[in-house]
């Protein structure tokens, strides 16, 4: 059976201080750390949405890549968009495990906060996009050793091969202590750049 | 369109380290859920389901290990080589490895966690597998809170429908730890009795730990007996809140309705539910509400966390298993902890366990992030016939 062909519709990196669209710089800022970085951010695309400041930083950091690239699609609201989000990453969630780790190292001062905890979960930062977007649709978080494009292209690919979705919101978003990195890409079955393994290699 | 088969399996839990004891344990009602009084784990006393440690060691001791291995990976490694050895299976390229966990090695990170803090990344857990037993593909590592166990089944079915792999192994697994009862009990969901899904008393769940493994097969040779065939499956967000279940069961209504649709059965073909039941107040409540909507009120359905407790990413990997059995055994399993209906709509929850026919049932699994998945599972009824 011959598989079908899908294209790349955008694609959004945030790292080195720097965010871009489809290959294009939007914004390089200059914060010493990550949460000032990201806030800048935050501030630059002028999103308001509160929510955002109780977000951990994953969270923070996936959902500023998805905010870059969604906005650019103008989702219809009131409309399902029946977009699926295929994550992955390296360090899954330990950026705040070890936060939630160190308030209940110590007996004298054991303050374990269900704030923190509900980050202790990568999937979180889908949540957060999918109440943003209002997505009802497809959710997976996976975790390798490194950027996996082929495990992204198949996973994806087979959503759409199935009809369980009609694009995809795919990528990397990783964050370890000061080291962070999000490449997001749409792929769906309109035009654009065509799907494979070696395509989402040259982008990222 | 390939057909898609769930086969050989194994449940290591405090029930037992084969999936025959677990079952019978569960046909005779027996729960594995126990008080802990252990203030290195919580500061107060809890229930909780907790794998003996010397009956780990020593069957683990029986695979001639060469190595160290933490307690998750020899509960993993434990549950996966029964399901290896019994496949028959080379371990080839076209054979592929999926780990359901949410928080894998995470006593790693404790200061008293003889293993290096490095062993915390999921990446890691997935090398250890592969190495153990020498699969040549890459883990794919799955951490997607508490329905992990069961989409990890949908990854497998789709990789396969991919035409990437022909087999792939499935094992997931989670631990109790101060990590997680910390965190739970800093939620107050913990409930501080035996776990009550859908009863008017419940008052929150209890942690479990367990591994589970099945084979995801395309191949109809030497099927295990208890097989079933994948229907249909589908995950869905609730699009509304990162930790509360949504009101109206968003997420789970539509995620059954995309594993139904797949499956093209109608609600009359399901016989029972294998739910989630966590025996929150507004999880099952949630639940109530989907299975409502979706016109299966009058479904039997059981929860199987009166027996061990919520085991987190393994869950819908063991209830799935379970489930299986359940087929294969033509009996309907009691939801324990079960006596009065404590949801505003009504559930058939199974009061006791009964002899009855049985071919398809319905797994279902939601969890943190909003994210729900079901499945539907129909027996393969001549598995006997189908085998070499």
């Amino acid at each position: 059976m011959k598989k079908p062909t899908y294209h790349i519709k955008s694609y959004c990196h945030i790292r080195e201080n720097t965010v871009s669209l489809n290959g294009v710089e939007l914004f390089v800022g200059n914060g010493p750390n990550f949460p000032v970085f990201i806030k800048s951010v935050y501030k630059k695309f002028k999103v308001d949405y509160p929510k955002f400041f109780k977000m951990d930083n994953l969270s923070k950091l996936a959902f500023m890549a998805a905010e870059v690239l969604l906005t650019k699609e103008n989702l219809g609201s009131g409309v399902d968009n029946n977009i699926a989000l295929v994550f992955a990453n390296r360090a899954s969630s330990l950026d705040t495990d070890r936060k939630h780790g160190a308030s209940i190292e110590d007996d004298n001062s054991y303050y374990p906060s269900p704030a923190v905890f509900v980050y202790t979960l990568p999937n979180i930062c889908l949540g957060e996009i999918s109440i943003k977007h209002k997505l009802f649709s497809e959710n997976s978080f996976f975790i390798f050793d490194g950027f996996n494009a082929e495990h992204l292209f198949h996973y994806s690919s087979s959503l759409l091969d199935l009809n369980k979705a009609e694009e995809v919101l795919c990528g990397w978003v990783d964050l370890d202590e000061n080291n962070y990195e999000a490449f997001l890409y749409l792929v769906s079955k309109d035009v654009g750049t065509k799907y494979s393994v070696k395509a989402i290699n040259s982008l990222y | 369109m390939t057909k898609i088969y769930v086969s050989h399996n194994n449940i290591v839990s405090c029930l037992g380290l084969d999936s025959e004891t677990v079952v019978n344990a569960v046909r005779d009602e027996l729960s594995g859920l126990g008080l802990v009084e252990d203030a290195a784990l919580l500061p107060v006393p809890f229930y909780a389901s907790v794998l003996d440690r010397e009956k780990l060691t020593v069957a683990f001791h029986n695979l001639n290990p060469k190595k160290n291995y933490t307690r998750l990976e020899r509960m993993m490694i434990l549950s996966l080589d029964e399901v290896v050895k019994a496949s028959k299976l080379p371990l080839n390229d076209r054979v592929g490895l999926v780990i359901a966990t949410t928080k894998g090695n995470i006593d790693a990170l404790e200061g008293a966690s003889p293993f290096p803090r490095e062993r915390a990344y999921l990446a890691q857990l997935g090398m250890v597998l592969k190495d153990f037993f020498g699969f040549q593909n890459e883990a794919i590592v799955l951490s997607n809170a508490c329905v992990s166990g069961i989409l990890a089944i949908s990854v497998a079915k789709r990789y396969i429908r991919r035409g990437v792999y022909d087999h792939v192994f499935v094992v997931g697994g989670d631990l109790v730890t101060k990590f997680i009862l910390s965190g739970f009990n800093s939620f107050q969901a913990l409930s501080t009795m035996p776990c009550k899904p859908y009863d008017e008393g419940r008052s929150g769940i209890n942690i479990g730990e367990a591994a589970a493994s099945v084979l995801v097969t395309s191949s109809k040779e030497n099927l295990a007996e208890q097989s079933v065939e994948v229907l249909g499956e589908g995950t869905c967000n609730d699009a509304n809140h990162i930790s509360g279940p949504s009101r109206s069961g968003e997420g789970l209504y539509r995620s059954v309705h995309s594993a139904m649709q797949e499956a093209r059965i109608d609600v009359k073909d399901i016989d029972f539910i294998s739910a989630h039941g966590t025996a929150t107040v507004f999880n099952d409540e949630m639940e109530a509400i989907a299975f409502n909507r979706l016109g299966l009120g009058r479904t039997p359905l059981n929860s199987l966390k009166g027996y061990f407790g919520h085991t987190l990413g393994a869950s819908g990997l063991l209830e799935t298993v379970i489930g299986m059995h359940s087929l294969h055994q033509n009996t309907l399993f009691r939801s324990l902890g079960y006596e009065t209906r404590g949801t505003s709509q009504p559930l058939n929850v199974i009061h006791r366990t009964t002899p009855r026919e049985l071919n398809v049932f319905l797994k279902t699994a939601s969890g943190f992030g909003g994210c729900n998945t079901s499945a539907v599972f129909k027996r393969v009824k001549d598995w006997n016939k189908e085998r070499r």
